[in-house]
């Protein structure tokens, strides 16, 4: 097992040089002139272009930044935003921001899809069934961005329930209402997921095999069914918590969270290269964690796999 | 009662309680709930009473800096309109400059100026204010390599041209040769030439005055300014959340704050802004979305305002490409443009259509300057198009994709522009604003782009010469109409300055190498807690110090 762990780490060494490098270039082969594009519709004067182009390294090659920013990279430094902030305090800043709102999310997600999924498989056909399969349908129909403003309208404004946007009223309470927005789209999937797989394993024999042996239906249910219709939606819950980390832009932007979705958006139009890199190391760091989590939570709900 | 920040009105109800079933039935209510909208904004139709005192908060996008030289960003400029004085303000009537942090400014030529300062004023830390202050505030912007925002706006003063050589060489001073300290209160401000509105530029942030701390620590400057305006930061700008001032009790000066606290809140999206508040969170949005216009009249009524702003839209013309060096063909393209239309159906008549190359509120701003050209004619913008001999190849239309509107009005124009025109071909051309600025400055585009222009200080010069003045990205050069513009700012009084610049946008209007299209204005809504909301053109946003608050 801990050799297991330390290679899918070392595994990440590369995968994080060869990402950064991409990103790198890609930032950098975009047409456009960064700099002029902050000034707006002005005319920058060419004593002030000069100096800021030299500031971020625009008027070296390729190879020079990149290689001044793996320089800087194994120091800590990030790098700089057009702001003059540090990247690094940037984003510190913001990842407390992201991390709650994603971890709000994927908390709901779980515990709402499989709840839900769980009732709707355990009444097969019925009203309830019928509730969990139309609900969800029509939450993973709806786009995120009416979602979000709906809820801000309803719950935020009309009911006052929640805030309606901001962290001022600190964890949970500011999330709640965007990590619920969030988490709609794949606590539907989830859902619907946990259902069918339940549906599944509570026709298998071993589970017939359990209820003929006299085991409560309970148990029956929650130690032999569930156990084993979890593995596909814990693997989809595993790379969700990725995407639910670096997908938050619509709901950051809706919620006003100062989160790492806001700043990749407006530093890609800014073309700000390190923070683009920047989040993106740490985003490929988090799906590497993830997927190893998942693959080590494999083990632990299925001991047919072994890890060594 | 002094209570500072109003409570959120989450704490009142206890976080976390009932939180399942609630949390359950959101969900349900997010899920199956119609569109129905709420009307709960705090409406409070009683007079605000005018006494001191009390706490209001703003909503704002956020900052690039807060340092006066080194931001032209509007957000910024709100935020410093409370913290600084600058030498002179304008007056919210006619835009005229008063004197503020100076106490007078004088000159007999238009070209050597003196500043003579109010007597006892501190910044926030206790500093005095000295001439001092003020020229090294002015050194740090014009100087090149500080890599300032603000460095063009001190071209005018003699020896900005040895802060800024044009080779890439380091400059062998930081000090421009135009400013002289005469005395603790006294600054001589020698221009490179005559220049009658050197005054009116006195009131844009970057000229005010900057204390010793701004260049020792200057990364912390930036975050908690130290300026010599009414209000003080109270703790430093929390990046994409809040900036928060108080009262400034050294200041001195003429115009004393009303409030006793001013809370910016930071928001991305300008909707969430005014759903906040719609909630009676927030007190005042300074930019109501324009699609949400009908909604802002609806729900906030009397608290609803329309301030007219001197930002303006142009279409830019290549007139470097020969298939547009015809004045005919470009009043042909003016001329099939339905403006009324436009800003109506895009910006629910929000925005206004432009009648002539300056802003409607600039003094000596003449109602339709342009006549004809700026009207939508479009059976004579066909014959005038024919008899300039037509158009062959593509008519690519150039903007950047910074707000979904652009792409709607152009649209808009296109089509006019086929059928009115008959211009098969039209297309267009959008792309992020990095990529457009360079395509632009280097005269690469080959079809009418879109120019936009944000007034520094309110005067026709000001858009004349930035616009289409030597060295601008217009590509326009014309002798007669840069004469034109020196003379004007050569001139001893207002009036005469006024007419000669009229006679320069005749002149521009008539070769037309820039097509006006319309005024912006924002909107503003603010809650029925706040009272003496007095919005004028010439201020950056509110008046911060104005505005009374029942407490």
């Amino acid at each position: 097992m801990g050799r297991y762990l330390l290679r899918r780490l070392l595994y990440t060494v590369p995968v994080l040089l060869a990402t950064t490098f991409l990103i790198y270039t890609l930032v950098f082969v975009l047409p456009g002139d960064p700099i002029q594009g902050l000034a707006g519709d002005r005319p920058v004067p060419a004593s002030v272009l000069a100096e800021l182009r030299h500031r971020y390294h625009l008027d070296q090659p390729l190879f020079v930044q990149y290689a001044a920013y793996l320089r800087g990279l194994l120091r800590g430094d990030l790098g700089r935003t057009f702001t003059g902030e540090p990247v690094a305090q940037a984003l510190a800043g913001r990842w407390q921001v992201t991390l709650r709102l994603g971890l709000t999310a994927w908390l709901l997600e779980a515990g709402l899809g499989t709840v839900l999924g769980v009732w709707a498989g355990l009444h097969r056909g019925r009203w309830a069934d019928r509730l969990v399969l139309g609900g969800t349908t029509l939450v993973i129909a709806v786009p995120v961005y009416i979602l979000g403003y709906l809820a801000q309208l309803v719950l935020g404004v009309r009911l006052g329930w929640f805030p309606v946007s901001g962290t001022d009223a600190g964890w949970p309470t500011a999330y709640l209402l965007p990590g619920l927005v969030l988490a709609s789209f794949g606590a539907g999937y989830v859902a619907r997921l946990t259902r069918t797989s339940l549906l599944e394993h509570l026709r298998a024999d071993y589970v017939r095999t359990a209820t003929a042996k006299g085991l409560p239906r309970r148990r029956v249910v929650v130690r032999h069914a569930l156990r084993n219709s979890l593995l596909p939606v814990v693997t989809f819950l595993g790379v969700e918590l990725g995407s639910l980390l670096a997908g938050a832009v619509v709901t950051e932007y809706i919620f006003n969270l100062p989160g790492i979705g806001q700043q990749v958006f407006q530093a890609i139009q800014l073309r700000e290269g390190p923070t683009v890199v920047g989040v993106t190391t740490v985003l490929v760091l988090v799906f590497c964690l993830a997927n190893l989590t998942v693959d080590v939570l494999y083990g632990l709900l299925d001991p047919r796999i072994r890890h060594d | 009662m002094l209570t500072g920040r109003r409570p959120e009105r989450r704490s009142e109800r206890g976080p976390g309680r009932r939180l399942l079933p609630r949390t359950l039935l959101a969900f349900a209510l997010v899920a199956f709930a119609g569109a129905s909208c709420a009307r709960t904004a705090a409406e409070d139709d009683r007079p605000v009473p005018a006494v001191p005192g009390g706490a209001y908060s703003v909503a704002l996008t956020e900052p690039d800096h807060l340092t006066p030289g080194r931001t032209t960003s509007s957000y910024a400029l709100q935020v410093l309109q409370g913290v600084f004085d600058t030498p002179l303000a304008l007056d919210p009537q006619d835009g005229h400059p008063v004197p503020l942090a100076a106490s007078s400014l004088t000159s007999t030529d238009q070209q050597v100026w003196t500043m003579t300062l109010r007597q006892g004023a501190v910044f926030q830390n206790g500093e005095p204010v000295t001439a001092a202050g003020f020229a090294a505030a002015w050194d740090a912007a014009a100087y090149g390599p500080s890599g300032w925002d603000a460095n063009s706006y001190f071209t005018q003063i003699a020896g900005y041209d040895d802060l800024n050589p044009p080779d890439g060489r380091l400059p062998t001073t930081r000090h421009l040769s135009g400013l002289q300290v005469l005395d603790d209160h006294t600054l001589r401000v020698t221009l490179k030439a005559p220049f009658s509105q050197f005054p009116m530029l006195l009131s844009f942030p970057a000229f005010a005055p900057l204390p010793q701390a701004a260049f020792t620590d200057p990364d912390g400057f930036d975050l908690h300014p130290v300026g010599n305006g009414p209000f003080q930061l109270d703790g430093p700008w929390r990046h994409n959340q809040r900036i928060d001032l108080k009262r400034a009790a050294s200041y001195t000066g003429p115009r004393p704050p009303m409030a006793d606290a001013v809370h910016f809140r930071i928001f991305t999206s300008k909707d969430t802004a005014f759903t906040e508040l719609r909630a009676g969170h927030v007190d005042f949005v300074t930019s109501v979305p324009a699609a949400r216009a009908y909604e802002a009249k609806r729900t906030f009524g009397r608290h609803y305002a329309v301030r007219p702003s001197g930002t303006m839209d142009y279409l830019g013309l290549p007139i470097w490409d020969p298939r547009y060096a015809n004045p005919q063909l470009r009043r042909a393209i003016s001329m099939a443009i339905d403006r009324p239309g436009i800003t109506r159906a895009i910006y629910n008549e929000v925005f206004t259509p432009a009648d002539s190359l300056v802003g409607a509120t600039i003094p000596g701003h003449r109602a339709g300057a342009c006549g004809e050209t700026c009207e939508y004619r479009p059976t004579e913008a066909r014959q005038l198009f024919q008899q300039a001999g037509g158009f062959t190849g593509t008519l690519a239309l150039y903007f950047a994709n910074s707000d979904p509107t652009y792409l709607q009005w152009m649209t808009a124009v296109a089509n006019e522009l086929r059928q009115n025109l008959g211009i098969r071909d039209v297309a267009l051309r959008t792309m992020a604003a990095a990529d457009l600025g360079p395509i632009l400055n280097h005269h690469q585009a080959t079809g009418p782009y879109r120019q936009n222009w944000v007034a520094d200080y309110p005067s026709e010069q000001n858009y004349l010469a930035g616009l289409l003045g030597p060295g601008t990205r217009s590509g326009w050069s014309d002798p007669a109409f840069n004469a034109l513009l020196a003379q004007g700012d050569a001139a001893a009084t207002a009036e005469q300055s006024i007419a000669h610049y009229h006679q320069a946008e005749d002149l521009a209007l008539q070769q037309l190498p820039l097509i006006p299209l319309w005024n912006w204005q924002d909107q503003t809504a603010w809650s029925g807690r706040v009272g003496n909301v007095q919005l004028d053109p010439y201020a950056a946003g509110l008046r911060l110090e104005q505005i009374t608050v029942r407490h």
